[in-house]
């Protein structure tokens, strides 16, 4: 897929995202919308994934460490075919599949489940060294969030991850700076992260996580890096596309009205006409 | 004097046969694999031995990945740590998606002795067995202890096995068969049964003789596997004796007992009396002298009995 292609699905992913929320009166929009470029990349560029047989063995593996931002894993998923798109409108409703955070055992497409911050790396650094164990070369992806960078596993899990040199491991930091209770900065600063990650010898690559094609070449340069993880550490924007949640920490977890979820669609169909 | 070994000893040997029978068998430590007798499974089959140092929480969230990609992780570190550190990735990162994962967890209880009170897991047996998915082993000698380890390997799905730092008597021999969910009447008697697991289960046999000497019949049930409970062997038996001891190395609250009268309570209302420990924290100290400072004798299962056949006559609850 193209870098054209993959904006136009990033923004299919965000009116998705909204209409979706709308429908479910639940959920979180700003991480979600903030890790659209990211999500897509990987589903639609980077990963080795079959959606016709999403427990292929050899399939890279896809780690959402912050579940809430479950609606664009959803939207990607539905948009590559893991399951029909009609299944979002019933985000966290009773009896159906899509639960309010990733759930391996009720959605195909989902490696596994999470919601609990900081348990994904750990997780994924366990799929990594079963991959290494078993010569396969599959490679196993982790979204992390900036807030999550205070839960002391995370920490734990990225140490275990240089000891082992687990090289098929990489994670992406969705940096959008804000958390339930404001800016990450106020609420618990977790910086100089680059040098954090760097000082537990991962190799560290930074990037505006919604420019497509940086993404990418950050993927590629990750893939050529031998003997230790990496960590792509994405600029973004919380609430990115849609002008009234932009950079506010109050749309984290709060659904959009409907008349606020036309207003969204309204500027992000409008971002897709601009896009060709 | 019967042979002794630690259950935990006896974990290290049967990850061994495991080792050897199963590719997809991995280990985990957290720094702990010359207690917990993981080291020995590490030395033979280094590439699938993880220590994870001492980060209890990665410990368990690692499992759950390996879990997920199609390995059989024991995971192996003190149960105070295990389930307690790491309670919410046990809760979350596997029992949830009902992964794969066995914690072995050694050091439970208070027999671990020295150490004190903040080493010695009480409520272990409690917590796991209120999550969903999660099945709980608590073996009594190095021979249920093997089987309880092979059966966790073959079952699919998240293990709970309580383990000890003791040597305690050997029970059983090959002719034992452990199933999980199934209680083992090691004793057939008529008028009062104690129901016990772990480390109480040879003072429940050793009770039982005394009791015996004074013409009273006891029946002596090993209720390895807490969850599931065999509910069915355990109102049998309750219908027969009419009076029932439970036994165990944990809080009074939560475990086996309490297991135990919750299914009475439903469907055989029967006299009872509970032995463990009474809602307090243990200390430091010789484990003999911890067992018998916090009643966990064969005295204290003698007095148990006398005390629960009075309810019996006098048809008190």
């Amino acid at each position: 897929m193209n870098t054209i292609e993959l904006k136009r699905v990033a923004n299919v992913l965000r009116q998705d995202i909204i209409s979706m929320l709308v429908t479910s009166k639940s959920g979180h929009p700003g991480g979600s919308l903030s890790a659209a470029e990211i999500v897509t990349t990987l589903f639609f560029n980077e990963m080795k994934i079959k959606p016709q047989d999403p427990r292929w063995a050899d399939r890279d593996r896809f780690v959402l460490s912050k579940g809430h931002a479950a609606p664009v894993l959803y939207a990607a998923l539905a948009e590559k075919g893991y399951f029909p798109k009609e299944e979002l409108q019933w985000l966290r409703q009773t009896g159906h599949m899509l639960q309010g955070h990733p759930d391996m055992k009720k959605t195909p497409g989902v490696d596994m489940s999470t919601g609990s911050l900081g348990q994904g790396l750990s997780a994924a650094n366990g799929m990594a060294l079963a991959g290494k164990l078993d010569g396969k070369d599959y490679r196993v992806f982790v979204l992390l969030g900036d807030g999550e960078m205070a839960e002391g596993q995370v920490w734990e899990a990225a140490m275990a991850a240089a000891h082992y040199k687990l090289d098929n491991v990489t994670a992406v930091l969705d940096l959008n700076g804000l958390q339930i209770d404001g800016s990450t900065d106020s609420v618990m600063c977790s910086t100089p992260l680059t040098e954090k990650w760097r000082s537990f010898c991962w190799n560290v690559i930074e990037v505006d996580g919604h420019d497509v094609e940086a993404l990418l070449a950050a993927f590629a340069e990750a893939k050529q890096c031998k003997g230790k993880p990496s960590i792509i550490i994405a600029k973004t924007v919380k609430g990115k596309g849609v002008s009234f949640m932009e950079n506010q920490a109050g749309w984290h977890g709060n659904a959009p009205s409907v008349e606020q979820g036309e207003q969204a669609l309204k500027e992000l169909r409008k971002e897709a006409l601009s896009l060709g | 004097m019967a042979d002794k070994v630690a259950t935990r000893d006896a974990y290290g040997k049967a990850l061994l046969v495991l080792g050897a029978e199963n590719p997809k068998v991995v280990v985990l430590d957290a720094d702990l694999s010359k207690s917990t007798k993981t080291a020995d499974f590490g030395k033979k089959y280094p590439e699938r031995f993880f220590n994870m140092g001492i980060a209890e929480s990665n410990l368990l969230g690692t499992a759950a990945g390996l879990a997920a990609a199609g390995k059989i992780p024991f995971a192996s570190t003190f149960a105070i740590f295990a389930v307690g550190r790491a309670f919410e990735q046990i809760r979350n990162s596997i029992a949830y998606p009902k992964l794969n994962v066995k914690i072995a967890a050694t050091h439970a209880g208070i027999t671990v002795g020295e150490d004190g009170g903040s080493h010695q897991a009480i409520e272990d047996v409690a917590i796991m067995r209120a999550v969903p998915n999660m099945v709980v082993l608590v073996p009594a000698d190095g021979e249920e202890t093997r089987q309880v380890i092979l059966a966790a390997a073959k079952y699919n799905g998240p293990v709970y096995i309580r383990m000890g730092r003791l040597e305690v008597p050997l029970l059983f021999g090959s002719d034992y068969s452990f199933e999980i969910g199934k209680a083992n009447v090691l004793k057939e008697g008529t008028d009062v049964a104690i129901m016990a697991n772990g480390v109480m289960v040879s003072m429940a046999l050793e009770a039982a003789e005394l009791l015996a000497a004074e013409g009273i019949s006891v029946s002596v049930v090993n209720v390895a596997s807490v969850k599931p409970l065999d509910e069915e062997t355990i109102v049998r038996v309750a219908k027969q004796t009419k009076a029932i001891v439970t036994a165990e190395e944990h809080n009074i609250i939560g475990g086996l007992g309490s297991a135990i009268a919750e299914v009475l309570g439903e469907k055989q209302p029967t006299p009872m009396v509970r032995v463990g420990i009474k809602d307090t924290f243990g200390e430091s100290g010789r484990p003999q002298e911890l067992l018998e400072k916090y009643g966990l004798t064969k005295a204290d299962l003698v007095n148990a009995v006398r005390e629960v056949l009075l309810k019996k006559a006098s048809k008190v609850m």
